[in-house]
């Protein structure tokens, strides 16, 4: 029964990653902007949901002023810095976005501090379901599985069947020729990158409550971000469940049989699948 | 051209002559700068000249920086002419590992293939006890070359051998990128697919550069790792690439000059910043994108844009003006 849990883990870990690397697989397939502070948003979100929890005492009122608060700040952003940089080289995207990232630390690190906190679980999901007489597993944990399962399923669906999707597939394949034939590029960048914006903070408020909330943590998760969507094949929504999912098995499974070299089982996988596929699972070569 | 020569060779006597005049903590202050510059200009073989945007770089500084840790007797001076060669050859090795990996992918793919492989590099030093975990290690005394009357214990010696293998870098670049293969990166820059065409074997060139600018990042890791005294897993984290990469664009990559010009305002700039707040991050932060969208060509850049400005013959037949 050991190994069923760890593998309900590896699962929760990995959709959990695929909402964060979505936003940056998105960002870069549609926009063609690398953005080193997506891993920044999924920390604003993790401290949004301390402070809103702390203030407003629940979760579920959290949530959506959390992801009203994201939205907006991923809308200001695009406005005032990101939408310079469509026509520029990666690496002025890569430096402005690093630059965010140490705006973004250094005020959460004024607003908030620098202690590491913890967001109570909601007394709703706070229960156990049993597996033998001395397992259990966390409902809650089975709850953030459940809801990254439905937006994969949500984003899938916009994307493919709505005739918005239909627009942000125009703008991604030929952003000229979309905007003579009348679509408003601008906007569906900013909607684009501000749903990246809102994704990547709500992963960071569901998961607040199950991986505590410290400085440094969006680093971490925008690094093995980028390691989903190097496996995947960027701009893949697809590649990126695919390569989260093998991440989350690999990490995990990888802490229980090696614990010294966990962190870097993931980067193996990724060099093996480099060897192979140098432009990812799915991705177009 | 020799306009370029002649600021060149003012700097060097300037920075030889600094030593004269200043105070410890200055010394120090120029020293690591200089350490600094030779790590800049080893990431502009490959950012600036070769067209590949590395984001891991600090992988390789700090491989070399961790090799001296490692090496050096705990109760003596290490002999820098076994260490630095094996420190060197560890950052060469890695590079060559990881450069054969990541040469094969271009753009965006690369930029995050190096920082994850240099994350790889940053938790095995981190996670295991190899090295002191993340707490790093010490190196108790300067490695010495056992010259006569060369002290490297002693800061102002130190510094002369910094700013000589400074010089040393920048001429051995300078010459690399005057040679056909420097011209060949040049043209991998341009367009890898003419080049390819052309008969050239693009990727093995582009593994020689990753490996050069690794090795060279590796000097600069074994200098740091010798003037501070200390290692630790931060000095590989992916904040270092970045920061390097920074000191690069404001210099204005592509130039050798721009690279040290780059390194010394951004360290400057930091300790100015540093001086003015505790949170002087969040002011380098904004500095940064304030760079990035005021001045992308760098400083390098804004000479070359002024020169351009200055009267110029006026073309015949523009009588609009």
């Amino acid at each position: 029964m050991e190994w069923l849990i760890q593998v309900l883990n590896s699962v929760q870990y990995g959709l959990l990653l695929f909402l964060v690397a979505s936003g940056l697989t998105l960002i870069f397939g549609i926009m063609g902007v690398i953005n080193l502070a997506h891993g920044s948003f999924y920390m604003i979100g993790a401290y949004l949901a301390f402070a809103l929890v702390e203030r407003i005492g629940n979760l579920w009122v959290a949530l959506p002023v959390g992801i009203a608060l994201a939205a907006a700040l991923g809308l200001m952003i695009e406005w005032l810095l990101i939408s310079r940089l469509y026509r520029r080289d990666h690496l002025h995207q890569v430096l402005l976005t690093f630059g965010l990232i140490l705006v973004f630390e250094e005020l959460r690190s004024i607003l908030l501090g620098d202690d590491v906190h913890s967001v109570p679980v909601p007394a709703l999901l706070s229960a156990s379901l049993p597996l033998t007489d001395t397992l259990s597993y966390p409902v809650y944990r089975l709850f953030i599985s459940a809801v990254c399962l439905a937006l994969a399923a949500a984003m899938y669906a916009t994307i493919q069947k709505t005739r918005l999707g239909a627009r942000i597939r125009a703008a991604a394949s030929n952003p000229e020729m979309a905007q003579s034939l009348g679509l408003d590029i601008r906007w569906i960048h900013a909607l684009v990158f501000a749903s990246g914006v809102a994704l990547a903070a709500f992963a960071g408020m569901i998961a607040a409550p199950v991986s505590s909330v410290f400085p440094g943590m969006g680093n971490q998760v925008l690094i093995v971000c980028f390691v989903v969507v190097v496996i995947g094949g960027i701009g893949s929504l697809k590649g990126a469940l695919v390569a989260a999912l093998l991440i989350g098995f690999c990490d995990t499974f990888g802490k229980v049989l090696f614990p010294e070299f966990a962190g870097v089982a993931v980067y193996l996988l990724m060099a093996a699948v480099l060897l192979f596929r140098p432009a990812g699972l799915f991705g177009r070569a | 051209m020799r306009a370029r020569v002649v600021f060149v060779l003012i700097a060097v006597v300037l920075l030889a002559a600094f030593p004269m005049v200043a105070e410890k903590f200055y010394l120090q202050l120029v020293t690591k700068i200089m350490i600094l510059s030779i790590f800049a200009l080893s990431l502009d073989v490959l950012v600036g000249y070769t067209g590949l945007v590395s984001l891991g770089h600090a992988a390789y500084f700090g491989v070399a920086a961790y090799s001296l840790a490692l090496l050096a007797p705990s109760d003596n001076a290490a002999n820098v002419w076994v260490t630095l060669p094996l420190a060197l050859a560890a950052s060469a090795a890695a590079a060559l590992v990881i450069g054969a990996l990541v040469v094969r992918t271009a753009g965006v793919y690369f930029i995050m293939v190096t920082l994850a492989f240099a994350q790889m590099v940053y938790y095995f030093f981190h996670d295991t006890r190899v090295a002191g975990g993340s707490d790093g290690i010490y190196v108790n005394e300067r490695p010495q070359t056992f010259i006569p009357g060369l002290d490297l214990a002693n800061d102002a010696h130190f510094y002369y051998a910094v700013l000589m293998l400074l010089v040393l870098v920048f001429a051995l670049l300078a010459a690399m990128l005057r040679s056909p293969f420097g011209r060949a990166l040049q043209g991998i820059k341009a367009n890898e697919r003419r080049m390819r065409a052309l008969g050239y074997a693009t990727l093995r060139y582009k593994l020689a550069a990753f490996v050069i600018a690794g090795t060279l990042a590796g000097l600069a890791g074994y200098l740091t790792a010798a003037k501070e005294g200390y290692v630790n897993p931060e000095m590989l984290a992916w904040h270092q690439s970045g920061t390097v990469l920074m000191m690069l664009i404001l210099g204005g990559m592509g130039t050798l000059i721009g690279a040290v010009l780059g390194t010394f305002t951004y360290v400057l700039v930091q300790e100015w910043f540093s001086g003015i707040t505790r949170h002087w991050q969040l002011l380098m932060g904004a500095f940064i994108i304030a760079v990035v969208l005021v001045l992308p060509q760098g400083l390098a850049g804004l000479a070359r844009a002024r020169a351009r400005r200055s009267p110029a013959p006026r073309p015949p037949g523009d009588a609009n003006e």
